[in-house]
């Protein structure tokens, strides 16, 4: 056990646990976050992602002591149900979810993919999401999102 | 998070309804099948306070026993409830799946309970009978006529004298309705619709996309502690010991736990309990045995004990064929799939003093009740089960099986468990759709007519829904020393009506019993028998369960005998079917697919990608729901890889309620097809599945070339309202595979659609057409 600092949604936290623990448990259990969510454990369908200064990672597979002091955004980091981030408005807005278990993994790499480029084809947007599952299959929905997200970004 | 009582829940809402008799528990027998297709339970579903609650600020409280899955009834029973109370929607708050404050309605399943199929009957009917009973409170409150009054946003008016109102809080404070469900109250018709019919956006949905949606993994509870699962290593192994010592290392554990061939661990952290359960000795004896996956189908055709379903039989199937201009057979495979869901399934439970609480992510919360009683030996009324949402499910995934495990793991140690299982665990733990083989063989006249249909399955089954008192029909019950169902020796019976539930009827057929024809279509020459054979796995309800396997035999075997005659598949369906409403949506599709009406395969072009269209349809379960797909895709000659560039859904489920849930059924169904008929399938060696993950189970992910899905709604008043979860998702596979035929010559007779199959399918019609050419 030690005590890890990691600032979470612009909130510091230490925790006192096994530098070995994934993240996401830390994450889920500890902070009792709701965004980061289990689906493989194995890094493989993006459930879990959060951004961990500025890039998306896999918090089912990241040990904590790996991010120590680091900066984490989890999808509820984003924005509100008052207030949401616009790439939450635009899935909104396209009502693209049906469980809505995938969100993070969808909505974090797509923003993190429009953010560095403006300006995603759909084979920039298909890379982006090649490992990221959505189960109930609401892709075509997601992908309208993800592309009113990029336009409404443009200037 | 506690559990309130209803009583307190009421208190806390400001509801004035409250007392009803928590009688003692009746036997979970189902009653009144007829106008109300509920449950007898302790929250009495005859009384119309055990579904509706207005409190004294007019907000309207709905007690339902249809949950929401992903799938939108969340939405369109607020709608429902809106609608016929004629509130605004902001004002209906809907209690969902609760055995402590929700009437018993068994399982919330797709075909049933579909956003648009919760109209006719419960809760509709529920909300109904308080609008009229509202209606005769304020006509005695404001001297007036029932005839006269009229309702708006909650509040009554009487037409002669707008001073006279009253709202519905102002007339139910301090009573309650204390009446029967109305079997008479009048409906609106979806002409006079004003909330219903829209659509609407989804309620959870601005809290979903921004993480402040609770789902069962997000519960937390004081003192809560972590437990795992140690399944079998090989399918069907006893249990011999565990080494408790081996585990004693890892800070945290607090219980090693063993049921008969159960075990999990208990431990203070999530990551402790997953370290314990790997690193705990187990002993195991047996299982294994299964039989070679390449050998499978030709087994499933001779085991024992069958059981055996005559669906139709005309008794004349041998002779026609025997007199037919030509006679087609083929056989269809059908693989076991997952449910897959992408989260593995979670449930906490805090079993003490004789008491449990199980948050669960179940489809059925009556059912899940009785089960972990009879699991921790409690009774029923003991159990208090409440419904917290999971990832998707699409039928039995390990909802129900989490349940029971984290109700063991709790009651051992008599602190809240939470359990979460692996990524592993889901796909060794879940119940997998059936595996099917299907022969059939149609006679053709010299007309290119068909005269005569014949469809033999076999198709294999162990377990089901744990229903009220089987919880060995799911893993954890099973190992935990519960019998599973089993499939016993029972022949064929005579058929007294015609039913296509299932769908093993193709719609070709006329469905002929007795003088009376059940069926879609004109074939009146049909022998349709099905046989059910014991399954080495699990097996349970999967999106569409068995009517995605049958309509993948049906529909592409049409196709085979319409590129056998050189006819239009389009044309070629129409002059078999009869039933209007398919008739009406193979037409629609086609009109909007832009169908170009010629015979299959298409010339062959030149050039490795080659591209066709493919038409599929069905009568989902005979009469719950139409639809018909239109594929187009491009095959790859050289690679065996298959692009679907688009689809397009003609979609008839009576009147719509909400347009936009609808539509996003519709889409999600036909992708999920698209991936299931492509890539999914259960593997397994010698000792048990092996495919466990992501790497091993082909879903597509969302960065594939994703298809245009367009839909077209028939919108249909005055008819009843049918299903639509598990309708699209049925004709897919079907419908690529017509498609892969237009474009190539290549019948693929086998799901999945893997490169690999197409590839030796192309090779070997190849090696067909040189040895014919002349």
């Amino acid at each position: 056990m030690s005590s890890i600092n990691l600032t979470v949604n612009g909130h510091a936290h230490a925790v006192d646990v096994d530098p070995a623990t994934p993240l996401l448990y830390v994450l889920s259990d500890d902070l009792q976050l709701r965004g980061p969510k289990f689906g493989c454990g194995l890094g493989q369908c993006g459930a879990c992602t959060v951004i961990a200064n500025g890039r998306t990672i896999r918090s089912c597979v990241t040990p904590i002591g790996t991010v120590k002091g680091a900066e984490i955004t989890t999808l509820e980091g984003l924005g509100s149900v008052d207030r949401p981030h616009p790439i939450q408005q635009a899935f909104i807005d396209e009502q693209a979810a049906q469980c809505g278990f995938c969100l993070s993994g969808v909505i974090l790499e797509a923003k993190a993919l429009v953010d560095s480029n403006p300006n995603p084809s759909d084979r920039d947007i298909q890379q982006a999401l090649s490992n990221v599952l959505c189960r109930c299959f609401v892709h075509t929905r997601m992908l309208r999102a993800i592309k009113r997200y990029a336009r409404e970004k443009r200037p | 998070m506690s559990a309130l009582s209803r009583r307190e829940f009421l208190q806390a809402t400001g509801a004035l309804i409250v007392s009803y008799s928590s009688a003692s528990i009746l036997a979970p027998l189902a009653w009144g099948q007829g106008p109300f297709d509920t449950h007898a339970s302790h929250v009495d579903p005859r009384q119309l306070d055990s579904w509706i609650a207005v409190a004294a600020d007019g907000t309207v409280t709905a007690y339902t026993g249809k949950c929401e899955l992903g799938q939108g009834m969340l939405t369109a029973q607020s709608q429902l409830v809106a609608e016929e109370l004629s509130v605004p929607l902001e004002r209906v708050r809907l209690i969902q799946c609760d055995t402590d404050l929700c009437p018993d309605q068994g399982t919330t399943s797709g075909s049933q309970s579909s956003p648009v199929n919760f109209n006719d009957r419960n809760l509709a009917q529920a909300a109904a009978t308080a609008r009229e009973a509202l209606l005769g409170l304020a006509a005695t409150r404001l001297g007036a006529s029932v005839a006269e009054l009229t309702i708006a946003d909650g509040t009554i008016t009487a037409a002669s004298d707008k001073t006279k109102r009253v709202t519905y809080g102002e007339l139910v404070a301090g009573r309650k309705f204390n009446l029967p469900l109305s079997t008479t109250a009048r409906r609106k018709s979806a002409g006079e619709w004003k909330v219903l019919g829209k659509p609407v956006m989804r309620l959870d949905m601005a809290a979903m996309v921004t993480a402040q949606f609770e789902y069962v993994h997000n519960v937390h509870l004081p003192g809560m502690l972590h437990g795992r699962v140690v399944r079998p290593p090989r399918l069907g192994a006893t249990l011999i010991d565990v080494d408790e010592s081996s585990v004693r290392d890892i800070a945290g554990v607090v219980k090693v736990v063993t049921r008969k061939n159960f075990v999990g661990v208990v431990a203070e952290r999530q990551s402790q309990a997953a370290q314990a359960a790997q690193q705990l000795r187990v002993r195991w004896s047996g299982g294994g045995n299964l039989p070679p996956q390449n050998e499978f189908y030709a087994r499933l055709r001779s085991l024992k004990p069958s059981r055996d379903t005559l669906v139709v039989d005309s008794k004349d199937v041998d002779a026609k064929l025997a007199q037919a201009t030509s006679v087609i057979k083929s056989t269809y495979l059908h693989p076991y799939q997952a449910h897959a869901s992408i989260g593995a399934s979670c449930a906490v439970a805090d079993v003490r003093d004789g008491k449990a609480t199980v948050w669960s992510p179940t489809q059925s919360v009556y059912p899940t009740r009785s089960g972990v009683a009879m699991l921790l030996g409690l009774p029923p009324e003991s159990v208090h089960v409440i419904f917290t949402r999971g990832s998707g499910c699409y039928g039995l995934n390990a909802a129900d099986t989490v349940s029971y495990d984290a109700a063991l793991l709790s009651h051992a140690v008599s602190r809240p468990v939470r359990v979460q299982l692996t990524r592993k665990d889901e796909f060794i733990s879940e119940s997998y759709g059936h595996a099917y083989v299907i022969d059939q063989r149609i006679g053709i006249d010299r007309e290119g007519t068909i005269v005569a249909w014949d469809y033999e399955a076999w198709w294999s089954s162990l377990g089901f829904r744990p229903g009220y008192d089987k919880p060995g029909n799911v893993i954890t019950g099973f190992l935990a020393g519960f019998e599973s169902e089993r499939v016993t020796a029972q022949p064929a019976a005579e058929v007294a009506t015609f039913q296509n539930r299932i769908n093993p009827a193709p719609s070709y057929v006329a469905g002929c019993v007795g003088g009376k024809c059940g069926g879609a279509g004109k074939v009146r020459s049909e022998r349709v028998i099905a046989h059910t054979v014991p399954s080495p796995f699990f097996t349970g309800p999967l999106r569409a369960p068995s009517r995605v396997q049958n309509t993948f035999a049906h529909e592409s075997f049409m196709d085979e005998a319409a590129a056998h005659v050189k006819a239009d598949p389009v044309a070629y369906r129409l002059r078999h079917l009869r039933d209007e409403r398919l008739i009406e949506v193979v037409k629609q599709a086609a009109k909007t697919a832009g169908w170009d009406a010629r015979p299959s395969p298409r010339r062959i072009t030149r050039g490795s990608v080659a591209s066709g269209r493919g038409i599929a349809c069905v009568a989902y379960s005979g009469d719950n729901g139409y639809v018909a797909t239109v594929a187009e895709v491009e095959v790859d000659r050289t690679t065996g890889h298959v692009r679907v560039k688009r689809f397009v859904v003609a979609h008839d489920c009576g009147p719509i309620s909400n347009p936009d849930g609808l539509k996003n059924q519709i889409e999600g169904g036909t992708l999920q097809g698209m991936s299931r008929a492509l890539g999914e399938e259960v593997t397994w060696d010698a000792e048990n599945v092996t495919s466990i993950d992501w790497g091993t189970y082909n879903s597509l992910p969302l960065g594939f070339e994703v298809p245009v899905v367009e839909s077209v709604l028939v919108n249909r008043a005055g008819v009843p309202a049918t299903g639509a979860g598990e309708t699209a998702i049925t004709v897919v596979a079907a419908a690529i595979g017509n498609a892969i035929f237009d474009a190539t010559g290549a019948r693929i007779r086998e799901v999945p659609f893997t490169a690999e199959r197409i590839k030796a399918a192309l090779i070997t019609k190849k090696h067909r057409l040189a040895a014919y050419a002349p």
